[in-house]
């Protein structure tokens, strides 16, 4: 079987989707292309299935939060237009090569159309940014908390969240416990 | 079943947190009439390697539909990461899969050799190379002997800990601690070798072999294990792919995929070693496939002892705004002196940018992402680890199989609570 | 094992119900088959050949609650866990004990965030701390072995 020879994908992703493609980076030999939320799963279907492209593993998705002020029209580094990114990071056994595809969403209304019509795996990893950074996959088939429990309130992995905060799960012994016990949110 | 005896108990019925309504979508509707049974596994079980909890909706003793429940050892890991430094982060990544801790280590170490483009002098690397595969190596001891436990052969885990405790003394010599050594740091290694490693390394190579023969020998031809282990837990290529299934699972269907080949770290472009794989995704392939990696392992080991012997320079990086002088050097350097406090205080500035580094570990690729602040703490560090996705991946796996052939996919896809939730 | 001895009835111990009942405790202390995180490997090593747990009469881990003396808590004690391990606690029949195994379970160690009980005592009460990140088997075994004294020093009047 005759393998095609490998595209560039930034080349490829801008061919078709054009103005989509907001931006694209270099750092450290890694490749990111910051494309527009909504056509998110678009870009990345047409990432995998493409011949010279095919990037048909879904290593991670890892989210980012850039409060308090990294971001927005203030900031004068990388193009950060919103709070909360989210990069998907796909491999191409192939070609043996990688790929970070990411997009951002506003801290109003954190919310991405999820991936997982794409890769079953995107499932576990975008609950586990739903539950940990609280934006929201639209289109999600299991929207539960991953990790927290189910009636935790807030979203731990924000930037705004505090470390140590400490609810008391029994109460029976509370003013016990908080005698000899140094808050880390103090 | 609760029933609504009172007035107004309905409400309580509702609340009753047996209540199947949050299931429904995610269970087939034969369980929510009471036809099939809903039957909850953990997360207190003997078998399901720490504190995992499915929710198994059976047939019988068929299974048919399997739910998850997973943070029940979510730690906290990336978020305490952003409140440390760089290399005061380290020994935390020692106790997220601690199985292999080293290979952690390697995972995050690379990430940040990455994101501050640090190289490793040649002998660090080798060090890093015996370091992960005695952990490979002590990983899958623990996975044979839990795993022979779970499908009923209790004595194997007797002589792989006998093993195991023969590497936990070797990293007790190079690093003072049996597990979480914290040994790999980034920019290279804690300190050299000790004198004495390498002729217990070399001894430990010399009788292992033989060791491995005998637990094949308990185990591979043994009637009642095959019939546990054959044609159970099929993992299709493409499902694997699809769910991203790294490691021996994915080698076990036949997938010829290991980073260790494919991006080669540390310079394991420069041993002689092959990847096993298997044939038919099941059970007792995964399990010859983690047996013939022992083989590989020791391969390796081999040619990195030999290696020790003639390897001689710096064990960690000489670039002393990311690594600590030597400790020889404090008493007649006032630089080293300097450095040598900023970096124990202060850590050293990564730059305000992302980046995402992977290994081949016991179980998978471990990926680690990291985003800079600029300053001394990273802005977020986040974990792919190889038995979140694994976990994902066992409703499909076990779909039609018996409730007792679970507990053997649990145990061959290889998971690690701690490893799963961080 | 005074007068009888000298008697010549030699098959005869006499010796006082605390400390029988207090030998019979400490010579078949059965802990829960319970693990939670790091300090479990090291407890399953002490369970293994090399330090063998069975020298103490516990080489019968229950996996059930009910059967089980002790309850040794070997790991970091999440917020979502720790609901569990105090209805395993419950379930537990009396007397029942507790080692608090490493440094997670006994004061939270190095994870002060959100996730983790800052030590198992919150939600238990624990008879033995184990210090160590993860405690070595000896360390484990000294732990066990100071409940063994402190058990045997139990006195009749304070069962409940």
């Amino acid at each position: 079987m005759e393998i095609p020879a490998a595209r560039d994908p930034v080349s490829a992703a801008r061919e078709v989707f054009g103005d989509a493609i907001l931006r694209v980076k270099e750092f450290r030999g890694e490749t990111t292309i910051v494309v527009e939320a909504l056509r998110l799963p678009e870009v990345l279907d047409y990432l995998r299935v493409s011949a010279g492209l095919v990037y048909n593993m879904l290593s991670d998705v890892s989210a980012v939060d850039y409060h308090p002020q990294d971001y927005g029209a203030g900031f004068s580094g990388d193009y950060r237009p919103e709070r909360f990114a989210v990069s998907y990071h796909i491999l191409s056994m192939l070609y043996n090569r990688r790929l970070r595809v990411k997009a951002f969403a506003a801290e109003a209304d954190p919310r991405l159309p999820t991936a997982t019509v794409v890769w079953p795996s995107a499932n576990w990893l975008e609950r586990e940014i739903a539950d940990m950074m609280g934006i929201v996959f639209e289109g999600h088939p299991d929207p539960r908390r991953l990790l927290m429990p189910d009636d935790w309130y807030g979203h731990p992995h924000r930037r705004d969240y505090p470390l140590g905060k400490e609810t008391v799960a029994f109460s029976f012994n509370e003013a016990e416990i908080s005698k000899h016990k140094p808050f880390a949110s103090d | 079943m609760a029933v609504a005896t009172q007035e107004g108990s309905v409400e309580a019925q509702r609340r009753w947190e047996g209540s199947l309504d949050h299931l429904r979508g995610l269970v087939s509707e034969r369980a929510v009439t009471g036809e099939t049974m809903l039957l909850n596994m953990g997360p207190h079980h003997p078998s399901t390697h720490g504190v995992l909890r499915l929710l198994l909706e059976l047939d019988g003793e068929q299974i048919v539909t399997c739910l998850p429940d997973i943070g029940f050892l979510h730690t906290g890991i990336e978020k305490s990461i952003e409140d440390k430094s760089y290399e005061k982060a380290l020994p935390l990544t020692d106790r997220m899969d601690y199985l292999s801790p080293m290979s952690n280590n390697m995972a995050y170490a690379a990430a940040v050799e990455k994101l501050l483009d640090l190289d490793v002098p040649e002998r660090g690397q080798l060090i890093r190379v015996v370091c992960l595969e005695l952990a490979r190596c002590a990983s899958h001891l623990v996975w044979l002997g839990t795993h022979a436990i779970d499908m009923g052969a209790m004595s194997v885990l007797l002589y792989a800990f006998r093993e195991r405790e023969r590497i936990l003394g070797m990293f007790e010599m190079l690093s003072g601690q049996r597990m979480m050594g914290s040994y790999i740091r980034p920019g290279g290694v804690w300190r050299d070798v000790p004198d004495d490693f390498l002729p217990t390394l070399k001894g430990f190579l010399n009788d292992f072999p033989a060791k491995v023969d005998d637990y094949e020998a308990l185990l591979t031809q043994n009637p009642i294990w095959k019939d546990r282990a054959q044609g159970v837990g099929v993992i299709e290529p493409d499902v694997a792919l699809a769910f991203g299934m790294t490691g021996p699972a994915l080698r076990g269907s036949g997938v010829n995929w290991d980073l260790r080949k494919a991006q080669p770290y540390s310079g394991y472009e420069t041993y002689d070693f092959s990847v096993p794989l298997g044939e038919h995704g099941d059970v007792y392939d995964r399990y010859l496939i983690r047996i013939q990696e022992f083989r590989e392992s020791m391969k390796i080991l081999g040619q990195a002892a030999a290696r020790l012997e003639t390897v001689k320079g710096p064990y960690r990086s000489q670039n002393n705004k990311y690594c600590p002088p030597l400790r020889s050097e404090l008493g007649q350097s006032m630089e080293a002196v300097i450095h040598h406090f900023k970096l124990w205080t202060y850590g050293y500035d990564a730059p305000d940018d992302e980046i995402y580094s992977a290994i081949e570990s016991p179980r998978g690729e471990i990926g680690c992402y990291i985003h800079g602040t600029g300053a001394n703490k990273p802005r977020r560090v986040h974990f792919k680890t190889p038995s979140f996705m694994h976990i994902s991946a066992l409703p499909v796996v076990s779909r039609g199989y018996l409730l007792a052939d679970m507990v053997a996919i649990i145990g061959s896809v290889d998971i690690v609570l701690g490893d799963c939730d961080r | 094992m005074g007068v009888s001895s000298k008697l010549g009835n030699l098959g005869v111990v006499t010796t006082t119900v605390e400390q029988a009942v207090n030998w019979g405790r400490t010579g078949a202390m059965w802990p829960l088959l319970f693990g939670l995180a790091c300090c479990a490997i090291e407890y399953m090593s002490s369970q293994a050949s090399s330090y063998d747990l069975s020298r103490f009469g516990m080489e019968l881990n229950r996996a059930t609650p009910r059967q089980a003396d002790l309850l040794i808590v070997s790991g970091r004690l999440t917020r979502k866990m720790a609901p569990v391990v105090r209805q395993l606690y419950d379930q537990m029949a009396e007397p029942k004990w507790v080692i608090s195994m490493g440094d997670c379970a006994s004061c939270g160690g190095v994870y002060n965030n959100y996730a983790i009980v800052q030590g198992v005592d919150e939600i238990i009460p624990v008879d033995v701390y184990v210090a160590g990140c993860p405690p070595r088997p000896e360390q484990l075994l000294h732990g066990i072995l100071t409940l063994h004294e402190k058990v045997k020093s139990e006195r009749i009047a304070d069962w409940a």
